[in-house]
């Protein structure tokens, strides 16, 4: 039974994400609609229309012109926002690069679509997997109640004034986004006070003119200031672990910060999962557990940076364990795979799977995961693709 | 056991116990196949329920077949696969009984609900094995202006029959949900849920 | 603190009229002030002057805004002369001067 005393809402994962942009207090938004985000635009557009936001909203003609115009104004000291899916991110690939070059807090929700061709409007982690290396902090989450809450504490992650470094927030397409179920709405008055307003050192005034990411030839700082946005990136797991203890406390949550291990303590094998298959993979660990079978599951919430420590301490003292990769990527073996296997090296010796799952859309089952549990519990190791080549 | 005492004791039949029930609609474009499934997850939340409601995602266009997803459970739902074997199927359109197994899955003695008149699925060899009820929501839908005659939008109506013959939710809370999620004619929508509810008949 | 890539470098530190190996001379005899020169110089080295005592074409022109050229930031890149319609700009060699 849910708390009755809370203030419950059933929404989809689209419309907590545009709701969260209003208690959080946003006051620029530009986005370029496409599908399946297309419903948080218009939601903003509605609030800001009716006077229920008090923001301003700009029509762009591309994704690209939305993350430029995002960046001015967040230059300008204003807290701003996009929302952006597949090709429409890679359309501002160039500008997302900029944004985080500047140090600009800005956030985007991710509603993460599979990339064509062929065309596919469906749940995949591609989109996003392909920016990882942009500058940009990544937040995955696997329920509409953490659509709102990621949104919330992104903000307050990304304008700390030691990192100030964007942040993209995702949720999966459909499964979240169009899925409708119980969200608590945190209180506004609260969620203002915890985030503060934005204090941008350097935004641009018209006191003090200043030229803003210039011409830096190879021995002006143009290496240091790449090393400092990597060391305030992975100041930021720290960071997150602090506020979401804040975060909880004040709004009487359990968001689990950069990872969550379920049922970890004592499991000989688990799963590393991204996104929403980890709400049906817990849903198998319960089940297995109940037949016995000493199995967990750790869950990436923070991607970029990756919290490369707590991942060692979850699977310190496993017999196997499997990394479930959502998205299509052309090196030797999945993003997330080669994350933690590279955390994990000269450290850990543990037999380890790399599973690829789910990609277009395609469902992952509750008998994909128990296949998934039964081939790392007999050691099997490498890239192994679930649920292909059956139709 | 604690449940089963409630359940003969205080027959207070929407106890889902610690199952979860998993409903499917079918409908085609334009119906509210859709907006039924989110109706009656909100008048189940209303309840203080857990539930989930999704539409299965084809292409759209009015007329072809849709299919929607309600979960309900007293806790939190954790699964997010499709809907496989489902514990109730809706059926919006009775027509798309020869296009697609709408029976796919269904659990055996599932209930199969149909917005139908009686004659027209007595003995209908596909529903042999399933507990089949049926109410004219389309009648019911066109006696209250709801959609136009040849459209009739009988998602509403079909839902007041759901309250009678699950146990699974109260017609009060379908009758709110409805008045939130109804665009416009909320009277003519409460009435039409409220015929169903009288009229669905079990065969 | 992080570091950011923004400078401030104010433009009185940094004069570009070093850059320069062709100067513009506007002939206010010929020019009709219809800045367009004032539109199109990039490096916004074209100001607006009034009261100034300039030659002008006919009487009408003594009490019109006129364009000049701020030398200390005019790079030289000719752009204004190849756009004024009236080829009231010349582009001198800076050694002849
Ligand atoms: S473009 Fe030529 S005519 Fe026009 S204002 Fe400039 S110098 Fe004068
Ligand atoms: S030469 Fe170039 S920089 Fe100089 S005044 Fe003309 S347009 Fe401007």
């Amino acid at each position: 039974m849910r708390n009755m005393n809370k203030n419950w809402n059933i929404m989809t994962g689209n419309e907590a994400v545009a709701l969260a942009t209003k208690l959080a207090g946003v006051r620029f938004v530009s986005a370029y609609p496409i599908t399946p985000q297309t419903a948080i635009v218009e939601k903003i557009a509605e609030m800001v229309a009716n006077e229920k936001m008090d923001a301003k909203f700009i029509e762009v003609e591309s994704e690209h012109s939305a993350m430029a115009s995002v960046m001015g104004s967040e230059l300008a000291g204003v807290r701003s926002f996009t929302a952006s899916s597949s090709h429409g991110i890679l359309y501002m690939h160039e500008m997302l690069n900029w944004v985080a070059g500047m140090r600009l807090p800005i956030l985007m929700a991710v509603v993460n679509r599979s990339i064509g061709p062929p065309w596919n409007i469906w749940a995949d982690h591609s989109d996003t997997m392909i920016q990882r290396d942009t500058g940009w902090m990544q937040l995955y989450g696997e329920s509409n109640q953490e659509a709102m809450d990621t949104i919330i504490l992104g903000y307050k992650l990304a304008e700390h004034k030691d990192i100030l470094l964007p942040i993209m927030v995702m949720q999966d397409a459909f499964t979240l986004s169009h899925t409708s179920e119980p969200v608590e709405i945190r209180d506004e008055m609260v969620v203002r006070e915890f985030l503060g307003d934005l204090n941008l050192p350097f935004k641009i005034d018209t006191n003090r003119p200043m030229g803003y990411g210039s011409l830096m030839p190879p021995d002006g700082p143009f290496m240091e200031l790449k090393m400092d946005m990597k060391k305030s990136m992975y100041s930021a797991v720290d960071r997150f672990v602090e506020i979401t203890k804040e975060f909880n406390d004040l709004f009487d949550a359990n968001f689990p910060g950069p990872v969550e291990g379920f049922m970890m303590e004592d499991a000989d094998y688990a799963l590393i999962t991204l996104g929403s298959i980890s709400s049906t993979a817990k849903y198998v660990v319960r089940n297995l557990r109940n037949q016995g079978k000493k199995v967990g599951l750790l869950r990436i919430l923070l991607y970029r940076p990756f919290p490369k420590d707590l991942v060692i301490s979850y699977l310190r003292g496993l017999k196997g364990f499997g990394v479930v990769d959502r998205s299509s990527t052309y090196g030797p073996y999945g993003s997330l795979y080669m994350d933690v296997i590279s955390s994990i090296y000269g450290k850990l010796e543990i037999p380890a799977a790399n599973f690829v799952a789910g990609l277009g859309g395609r469902d992952v089952r509750v008998k994909d995961f128990e296949e998934m549990f039964t081939k790392i519990m007999e050691g099997e190791e490498g890239e192994i693709w679930i649920n292909v080549g059956v139709k | 056991m604690m449940n089963l005492v409630i359940y003969l004791f205080n027959f207070s039949i929407w106890d889902l116990g610690n199952k979860m029930y998993e409903i499917r609609f079918h409908g085609r474009g334009g119906q509210g196949a859709v907006t039924a499934s989110k109706i009656l997850a909100t008048a189940a939340f209303k309840e203080g329920k857990w539930v989930t409601s999704f539409p299965f995602y084809g292409t759209e266009r009015r007329g072809a077949p849709v299919a929607a997803f309600t979960r309900i459970d007293n806790n939190k739902v954790e699964l997010r696969t499709q809907i496989y074997s489902p514990d109730t199927v809706i059926l919006l359109d009775k027509s798309l009984m020869n296009i697609i197994n709408v029976t796919d899955g269904l659990k055996e003695n599932g209930l199969i609900l149909i917005n139908s008149r009686k004659n027209d699925v007595l003995n209908h060899p596909e529903l042999k094995k399933f507990k089949v009820a049926v109410v004219d929501a389309t009648s019911i839908a066109i006696r209250n202006r709801l959609g136009d005659p040849a459209h009739p939008i009988v998602n509403t109506a079909i839902l007041g029959a759901y309250a009678k013959i699950s146990g699974i939710v109260k017609l009060e809370s379908i009758i709110e949900a409805t008045k939130d999620l109804s665009p416009s004619k909320i009277n003519e929508n409460i009435n039409a849920v409220k015929q169903a509810y009288d009229e669905v008949e079990v065969i | 603190m992080v570091l950011v890539p923004t400078a401030y470098a104010p433009s009185s530190n940094n004069k570009t009229s070093s850059w320069r190996t062709t100067k513009p001379v506007i002939d206010y005899g010929k020019c009709t002030r219809c800045m367009i020169c004032w539109k199109f110089c990039p490096d916004v080295a074209i100001g607006v002057t009034q009261g100034m005592n300039l030659e002008f074409p006919n009487e009408r022109f003594a009490k019109m805004e006129a364009p000049y050229i701020d030398y200390d930031y005019c790079k030289g890149c000719g752009i204004c002369a190849n756009e004024c319609p009236f080829d009231a700009i010349d582009m001198v060699q800076e050694s002849e001067m």
